[in-house]
């Protein structure tokens, strides 16, 4: 499956990816300024950038193949498409128990505590085909969107 | 039947995944002799709450059973195995042959011997059913009493605060939750539970329960004190369900003993879940580890080698994530080490009810414990399944941010270019 892949050396960490992502999720998909100041909860990004100067690079869930939070989800709210791949959370019915937290390997599963707890994530913006929004508004092409294919994927 | 499985909870739901996953055809049957589709078992202490409505108490989809072709036989038990003619017999009077079998009974309540067990009003925690037993009566309870402090202890109580049932705890150790916390981080967790109103009583136990007529009225302690209460929820822990195995012949040790495959000491059955003893990779031995993600995988594992695949199962650790009243805690591995090959390293802040612990040894990560801030806390299970050498960055491990920038190069790459496989 297609995956959004990083490229560290030429990631400025400005973090626009984590503004377009949260508005992306946000209850104002298409603007900026009313995600962040109209919603009443702050809008939460599913993409982070890890920065350890000079170093920066952004990290997302990676869809993985065989997912350890879809596994270990008390409740059955995380899921694998069969088709897709994408990994989504079904926040109906996520308690926000932090399981998939103690199990992704990647640190890659948010809290969303502002209303109902739970779990938020990465969902490639729902498709599979074309770009995330992270990929799309990154000024410097430090994502890229695509499919590595690697021994036994 | 191609496939034969025993229990419907998380260890044989991962096993019809993981057969359908490898063969989409062959005949499956699944018994299970509680009477509901396949529902999540660390959610009763949330539908007791309130929290969690019935329908979404399963833990699959509605036609799950239905995608994956499986002949569902609930409310039925097992009464014995046959493991030379491959058959089980079941309490309709029916045999059902099989060619593959999944033990995955799960556990069952551990219940002391003491005076009292029979009057109304003493529950175990476990089932579905265990909480609609309490719900019947809830207005009838004002003052409750709950034996052990460990993770269904304390959710049971947070969910009785939330019904406006007076708690007190009993606790044999000497602190709350002694499997996952240490006493500075069980502490913290005991005082966020006082200042809900929940009383403790540790370093004791419950010596005998009181009735009268035929409903629970107190219990008296094990220092001799009486405490008056209108039920009890008896929360020590589980034991492996094994006596079908243990009847059947199978090797049995505290749980069913299985190989690296799943396999029991007949090739044909295998074990999963509560009930089986899995390889512990930090203890380095064989140790039943009664957490659900430990039993999905194995279910998942045992699934594909039933259907004909030879994978490892490559062994587990301890782990859990829990909340209460809002306190998020995720532990796991060793985290109370008692020996000078382990080196501890500590950070706290108490203002905030933080508190992270970070066990070594041999420069390898074996154990953690982050209480409240305990986001990203997966990196470091992740550290642990795949025993990393920490060396190089072990400095780091505490910081408030750690991640990914502070690993090597190499394996940051791999890791985030690649994806693995478990």
């Amino acid at each position: 499956m297609k995956r959004v892949y990083a490229r560290e050396e030429v990631c400025a960490g400005c973090k626009l990816c984590e503004v377009y992502c949260a508005t992306a999720h946000s209850e104002y998909p298409n603007s900026i300024l009313k995600a962040f100041l109209k919603q009443e909860t702050r809008p939460i990004a599913r993409i982070l950038v890890e920065v350890d100067q000079p170093l920066s690079f952004a990290l997302q869930c990676r869809h993985c193949e065989e997912a350890n939070c879809t596994q270990a989800c008390i409740t059955g709210a995380m899921t694998k498409n069969p088709e897709t791949g994408i990994v989504t959370n079904d926040e109906s019915r996520c308690v926000g128990c932090w399981t998939c937290v103690l199990v992704c390997p990647y640190g890659a599963i948010k809290r969303d505590e502002t209303g109902h707890k739970v779990a938020s994530k990465c969902d490639l913006c729902s498709n599979n085909d074309t770009n995330p929004i992270c990929v799309e508004k990154c000024p410097n092409n430090a994502l890229i969107f695509a499919e590595i294919s690697r021994g036994g994927e | 039947m191609k496939y034969l499985v025993i229990g419907n909870s998380a260890a044989g739901i991962g096993t019809i995944e993981g057969i359908r996953q490898v063969d989409p055809e062959g005949s499956i049957m699944l018994i299970s002799d509680e009477p509901y589709h396949t529902y999540s078992r660390p959610l009763i202490s949330y539908y007791l709450a309130g929290k969690v409505k019935p329908e979404k108490m399963y833990y699959r989809e509605p036609d799950f059973y239905e995608k994956l072709n499986v002949n569902l036989r609930l409310g039925v038990k097992v009464e014995e195995i046959h493991p030379d003619e491959k058959t089980v017999s079941l309490s309709t009077g029916e045999i059902v042959k099989y060619e593959t079998l999944m033990l995955a009974t799960g556990g069952k309540p551990i219940i002391p011997e003491m005076p009292g067990l029979q009057f109304k009003g003493v529950f175990s925690f476990l089932k579905w059913d265990d909480v609609k037993d309490i719900e019947a009566n809830i207005n009838k309870y004002n003052k409750i009493v709950i034996i052990g402090a460990g993770l269904i202890g304390l959710k049971a109580a947070e969910a009785m605060v939330g019904l406006e049932v007076k708690v007190t705890v009993v606790e044999l150790a000497n602190r709350v939750l002694s499997a996952i916390l240490d006493e500075e981080a069980a502490e913290i967790v005991q005082r966020t539970l006082e200042d809900k109103g929940v009383e403790f009583s540790l370093n004791n136990t419950v010596k005998e329960i009181q009735g009268s007529g035929d409903k629970v009225s107190g219990v008296l302690l094990q220092d001799n004190t009486e405490l008056e209460c209108d039920a009890v929820i008896i929360a020590i822990g589980v034991s492996p369900n094994k006596d079908l195995a243990t009847e059947a012949g199978l090797a049995v040790n505290r749980g069913i003993v299985v190989d690296d495959y799943l396999r029991t000491n007949y090739p044909d059955i295998y074990a999963a879940g509560d009930v089986s003893e899995g390889y512990d990779i930090l203890y380095k031995q064989r140790r039943v580890l009664p957490i659900l993600p430990n039993a999905y995988r194995q279910g998942y594992t045992a699934g594909h080698n039933m259907a004909g695949q030879e994978e490892r199962y490559h062994g587990g650790f301890g782990m859990n994530a829990i909340s209460f009243f809002g306190l998020p805690m995720i532990t796991a591995g060793i985290i109370k080490p008692d020996s000078s090959e382990f080196t501890e390293m500590i950070e706290r802040d108490s203002t905030k009810r933080n508190y992270r612990k970070i066990v070594l040894r041999d420069n390898k990560l074996v154990g953690f414990i982050a209480l409240n801030e305990v986001d990203r806390a997966g990196i470091l299970t992740g550290l642990m399944e795949k025993e990393i050498d920490i060396n190089t960055f072990k400095d780091k491990l505490l910081y408030k941010d750690f991640g990914y920038a502070h690993l090597p190069k190499e394996y940051r790459q791999e890791q985030l270019l690649g994806v693995i496989k478990l």
